[in-house]
């Protein structure tokens, strides 16, 4: 008996089956435990509208022409897409390590890249599920319109995917569920308060101006922000110049880890 | 047991799919692994499994049955060596490798949250298999290890038995032409492990080459045409059933006899144990003549009604060559 033949045309189409396969799993364990991924960022960022936007936002006044509640939507936005992206991820892969399912994967002749794109599809579809519910209950406290569509919807896959493959990158190296909770409340939560959500960098002064410069989620939030509403504090071209690398930097790292089976192969 | 000698018996029975085809269905060449913590699982172990063949891996605890199982699986680095399935190297094509090999792991690995179903869909999808073909294909084997009327409700649900059935059915979804089981009994009742058997003899009659290791020696017996005995990381023996079990120099019979009364009869070359009133074991050299022992038996007022092989001889030349190597490791 000879072995089977695969041409890359037929490896090409079970690639594709895969890739389907992950996504499609990802999102049903994503609506499956829906109380868990879309209502609490629904009913977070409802607070966050009512406390910044009506209550302190009406004592802020008007931001580059826009009413407090209307600038910070954006931020809020892409906060929520930020967040979810990298928790659907990290819960996922590393219950999948947890629960020992991962074996299904790495016993499986997917090539590294399926496994990586198949969870972050996932992820970043969760962050784009999540985004649109926020912005959805947006709408019942201010009314939006949508400068530049494009540059929004590219904006926040790009965000979602920088955070997706971060949360990856942690889910591998992570050995208890302790380390998947650091990350967000260390590293996450400060640099996205900071990265410009609630205020605009410019207000700053230097240092503080220059040192917010280095926080990756500013040039997210700004150019999302740049897509809703028209303004930001940098320019839009640098902004995807930074989201870019960051894309090809932690996808490299990412897939370099998986081949090698950090944290997953003995 | 009544039970086990119902188990399909390769190694007596001629099989459909005798080992047979040039490229071995697995060749393991000087395959090395040592750990991070410095212990050497694997010190070079080379071996081939024939196509067709139903083959045992035997080892005590800790000797490298699953480290080497996990390198074929994809599941372990190996430090050195190399393995072909099917001629495919699992350096040069680890992809064109894993689509030969079905894995029965020893751990439930699955995500306890899925049902049956979805589980192996989904894995079938992992190989590339459309959901069209796979829904079929999946309803196919959880009828044929009897859990489909399961199939639909969360795995966690599920008795140990029905796990481990599960893991098989999953396992055979990308229909592989190596099936790989790590202790797929364990801890599984007799009826079960029966049925399991009858599915995996006939996986093998229709072809597919399949890998055993178990700590059920009587399993192993019955079921493989091989054998290979791994110890401290080490192949301390790598030949046909038949072939080993012949080394064994004694054989062992229980008597089922009447009129046995007190003290145990003093037989030459026969070593009687009594295992109570009506049962007696004799354990003697191949060459010992039967009917010397019936006659000696006789003569001592004691009538053989039955006799039957004690069908552990696996298990004694075992424990013998895992004591010669310095005993178990674990």
């Amino acid at each position: 008996m000879d072995v089977p033949v695969y041409s890359g045309s037929a490896r090409t189409r079970a690639n594709l089956v895969a890739l389907g396969t992950i996504t499609r799993r990802e999102v049903h364990r994503m609506l499956r435990i829906w109380t868990q991924t879309l209502v609490p960022p629904a009913i977070t960022m409802t607070l966050y509208f009512v406390i910044f936007g009506k209550v302190i936002g009406s004592r802020v006044g008007p931001m580059h022409g826009f009413s407090y509640m209307q600038y910070i939507v954006p931020g809020l936005v892409m906060m929520s897409v930020i967040n979810n992206a990298y928790g659907n991820i990290t819960s996922s892969f590393f219950g999948s390590k947890f629960g020992r399912y991962v074996e299904e994967l790495l016993a499986s002749p997917m090539p590294s890249w399926v496994v990586l794109t198949g969870y972050v599809a996932g992820a970043v579809l969760r962050g784009l599920l999540v985004g649109a519910i926020v912005l959805g209950i947006a709408l019942f406290f201010t009314s939006l319109h949508i400068a530049h569509p494009l540059v929004a919807i590219t904006t926040v896959i790009l965000g979602a995917t920088i955070f997706s493959l971060a949360g990856f990158i942690n889910a591998m190296f992570a050995k208890r569920f302790d380390d998947i909770a650091i990350v967000p409340t260390f590293v996450l939560a400060p640099l996205t308060y900071l990265g410009g959500v609630f205020y605009s960098v410019n207000m700053l002064g230097s240092p503080w101006r220059e040192a917010s410069l280095a926080n990756p989620i500013l040039y997210m939030v700004n150019a999302f922000r740049f897509g809703i509403l028209g303004i930001g504090d940098v320019p839009v071209w640098v902004a995807y110049v930074v989201m870019l690398a960051f894309v090809f930097a932690l996808g490299a790292v990412a897939l370099w880890l998986l081949r090698r089976g950090v944290g997953l192969r003995s | 047991m009544a039970a086990d000698s119902a188990v399909p018996n390769p190694s007596s029975n001629p099989p459909v799919a005798e080992p047979s085809g040039a490229v071995p269905a697995l060749e393991v060449i000087a395959l090395r692994k040592t750990y991070s913590s410095g212990v050497q699982a694997l010190k070079g172990v080379s071996l081939k499994v024939a196509q067709g063949d139903f083959f045992a891996l035997l080892g005590p605890n800790g000797a490298g049955k699953s480290t080497l199982i996990g390198i074929l699986s994809s599941l372990v680095n190996p430090t050195g060596g190399d393995a072909h399935v099917f001629g495919l190297s699992i350096h040069a094509d680890r992809g064109g490798v894993m689509r030969q090999i079905g894995l029965v792991p020893q751990e439930i690995n699955f995500n306890q949250f899925e049902t049956p179903f979805d589980i192996c869909v989904n894995v079938a999808g992992f190989y590339g298999i459309p959901r069209i073909v796979a829904k079929p294909r999946a309803e196919k084997y959880l009828r044929e290890l009897r859990i489909w009327d399961k199939a639909f409700q969360p795995t966690r649900m599920m008795s140990g038995g029905m796990k481990r059935r599960l893991m098989i059915a999953r396992a055979m979804m990308n229909e592989p032409r190596l099936l790989i089981l790590d202790e797929p009994t364990a801890g599984v009742d007799i009826e079960i492990r029966r049925s399991m058997w009858h599915f995996i003899t006939g996986i093998n009659r229709a072809g597919t080459t399949v890998i055993l290791t178990t700590h059920y020696l009587e399993e192993a017996e019955k079921l493989c045409r091989n054998i290979a005995i791994i110890d401290h990381g080490e192949i301390v023996e790598d030949t046909s059933m038949r072939r080993l079990l012949s080394k064994l120099d004694v054989q062992s019979f229980v008597l089922d006899v009447t009129g046995f009364e007190g003290a145990l009869p003093e037989l030459d070359g026969v070593k009687l144990t009594r295992m109570d009133d009506q049962t007696l074991e004799a354990e003697m050299p191949s060459t010992h003549d039967l009917n010397a022992l019936f006659a000696a038996l006789t003569a001592h007022g004691i009538t053989v009604t039955s006799m039957r092989n004690k069908t552990n001889r696996l298990e004694e030349l075992f424990v013998r060559l895992v004591e010669r190597n310095g005993g178990a490791s674990a």
